[in-house]
């Protein structure tokens, strides 16, 4: 079943074109890699997705939901990692999980459990007490993974989660998206540049360019597609490079 | 109202142990209970062997201390707090990555900015209160009179509308915060603005009056007047003016006008002294009514002008 789907789903900022007719389904409970350059249409998508910015035109659905007229219920079962992940530096980890637990409507002897099973699955009960500002990058991505756990959402959008880790944060961090999947049955959308950690992941990807969907299915549909082989071995990075030199369809 | 409990809440304890509140705070409880203890000791001194006037108590507001009184003190440096409680309300959620995620959450957009409002006007309510009553029992021991009724409706009314003219600063604050992306580019243009009301309007208005009714000669009464109401018109565009006027009304009974000037003869002024009698609650409200509906109404469209531009943005991570 489809837990989101799009058609023919467009945004025009004035005369610039970010996402031109997109069509697409995400399935229940798989993990979507959403790939493409920097301003290919990736965020702005997820903002539609949200119902944080409204489509110019065509229309989506989100668990049946219009993120447009019906936003509150569609980001009551998605958790959101943007880009840029912000936390409120002053406040301790505890203090910003609780604080989003409050705007999800959960009272404090409901959160406190969960905030703290959050903190221990992504390894943070030992510097809970710590400001948020004295964070390494690492540690915030790993407290929004925290903060998705604490929503237990349907659907996770995830907007470049690995972006600026060492390889050791990387791993970790995808370890843990694999595991929101596996052990939580959320289904990801995950945006990333990092075309080796979402090969390991992915059930299907997605490539965008120029605000348009040039690509879509598993990797080796792609492959045999693009390169014509269906080898096991392949690399999305080959896939990814043939489409994006080729440009847009 | 999804989410703005929340946020709110979030937002007074940011705002009650935030250094600049604390440091604001203290600033103005000191100058106004130093304010307090001189227009105090020379109240008592003054009146210590006559039979004392009605409306003693409020003199602790309108008499000028050693610089100046308590309600001049308030319509000068009341901005400076909507002003700090606001310049980087938006802007600094947006520069840190927090509005997107704030955003994401199951609360309608608006709750945003509605909670940041509120909570700001919370906080000048509890600050502007806390300051009167503590200037309130301060002068109750220096000057040992008891406030009547009539007075106490007075200084509640006065802190309304003090809560009403720094909500409007905060507004104007909380606009900046949403136009400008810099943080100390919204702190400078909240600082411009204040100024200007504060110290060009005036002299804006003097200009204005030469130009349109330039006073030859100092013997054509009638164009005294008209020079007189140019000059006028042109200051009210100044919040500070307006509230000014409200509150000088309001919280001294004894003026019947906000004009400055009263045309009257050395003679009438005499006689009419003797039968000088303080406006009633009722009048004194009736005089400066629209002034004081105007310093409410520029606050809330302030905010409905921050509101719809706030909703209007898109909010992006980066």
């Amino acid at each position: 079943m489809a837990i989101v789907e799009t058609h023919n789903l467009t945004k025009n900022y004035g005369g610039q074109v970010a996402v031109s007719d997109l069509t697409f389904t995400i399935e229940e409970g798989e993990i979507f890699g959403f790939l493409g350059p920097n301003g290919s249409g990736k965020t702005t998508t997820l903002l539609m997705l949200l119902g944080l910015t409204e489509p110019t035109g065509g229309w989506a659905r989100v668990a049946e939901f219009n993120p447009t007229r019906e936003p509150i219920e569609v980001k009551r079962i998605v958790g959101y990692i943007p880009e840029s992940i912000g936390f409120y530096d002053d406040m301790d980890a505890r203090e910003n999980l609780r604080f989003i637990a409050r705007l999800n409507n959960m009272a404090d002897p409901v959160s406190s459990p969960k905030i703290e099973e959050a903190l221990g699955s992504v390894g943070l009960s030992d510097e809970a007490e710590k400001k948020v500002g004295a964070y390494s990058r690492g540690m915030r991505q790993r407290l929004g993974i925290a903060e998705i756990l604490i929503k237990e959402p349907r659907l996770a959008f995830l907007d470049e989660p690995t972006l600026g880790l060492d390889p050791e944060g990387t791993t970790r961090i995808i370890e843990y998206i694999e595991s929101l999947s596996r052990d939580k049955n959320i289904t990801i959308l995950l945006s990333s540049h990092d075309l080796k950690q979402v090969q390991k992941i992915a059930d299907r990807i997605g490539i965008m360019i120029h605000g348009q969907m040039i690509a879509l299915g598993s990797l080796e549909k792609l492959a045999e597609e693009k390169l014509g082989v269906d080898d096991k071995e392949i690399s999305l990075d080959d896939v990814y490079m043939r489409y994006f030199q080729e440009g847009s369809p | 109202m999804t989410g703005i409990g929340a946020i709110v809440r979030k937002e007074l304890a940011d705002h009650f142990s935030s250094y600049r509140f604390i440091i604001l705070f203290a600033l103005i409880a000191m100058v106004s209970l130093i304010t307090t203890y001189m227009v105090g000791m020379g109240l008592k001194e003054e009146l210590g062997s006559v039979a004392k006037p009605r409306f003693v108590f409020l003199m602790l507001f309108t008499s000028t201390g050693p610089v100046f009184s308590l309600v001049q003190f308030v319509a000068f440096f009341g901005p400076l707090i909507g002003l700090v409680l606001g310049f980087d309300a938006i802007n600094r959620e947006r520069s840190s990555g927090t509005l997107s995620k704030l955003a994401s959450q199951p609360i309608y957009r608006d709750a945003i900015i509605n909670a940041k409002f509120l909570s700001g006007v919370v906080t000048i309510a509890i600050m502007v209160g806390a300051i009167v009553l503590v200037v309130s029992g301060l002068g109750l021991k220096l000057v040992g009179v008891v406030p009547g009724l009539e007075e106490l409706w007075r200084i509640v009314i006065y802190l309304i509308i003090s809560i009403f003219y720094i909500s409007f600063w905060l507004g104007i604050s909380i606009l900046f915060s949403i136009l400008f992306r810099g943080i100390a580019t919204s702190a400078l243009a909240t600082l411009a603005i204040w100024i200007f009301f504060s110290f060009f309007v005036s002299m804006g208005a003097t200009v204005v009056a030469n130009s349109l009714v330039p006073l030859d000669t100092r013997e054509d009464p009638e164009r005294l007047m008209r020079h007189l109401r140019v000059q006028r018109v042109v200051s009210l565009v100044s919040p500070m003016q307006l509230y000014n006027d409200s509150t000088a009304i309001i919280i001294d009974p004894m003026r019947k006008t906000t004009r400055s000037l009263v045309l009257m003869g050395p003679i009438e002024r005499l006689s009419s002294a003797r039968f000088r009698r303080p406006l009633a609650l009722s009048q004194s409200i009736y005089v400066v009514l629209p002034h004081m509906i105007t310093v409410i109404a520029i606050t809330f469209i302030c905010f409905g002008v921050s509101y719809a531009v706030f909703m209007r943005q898109e909010i992006r991570s980066t």
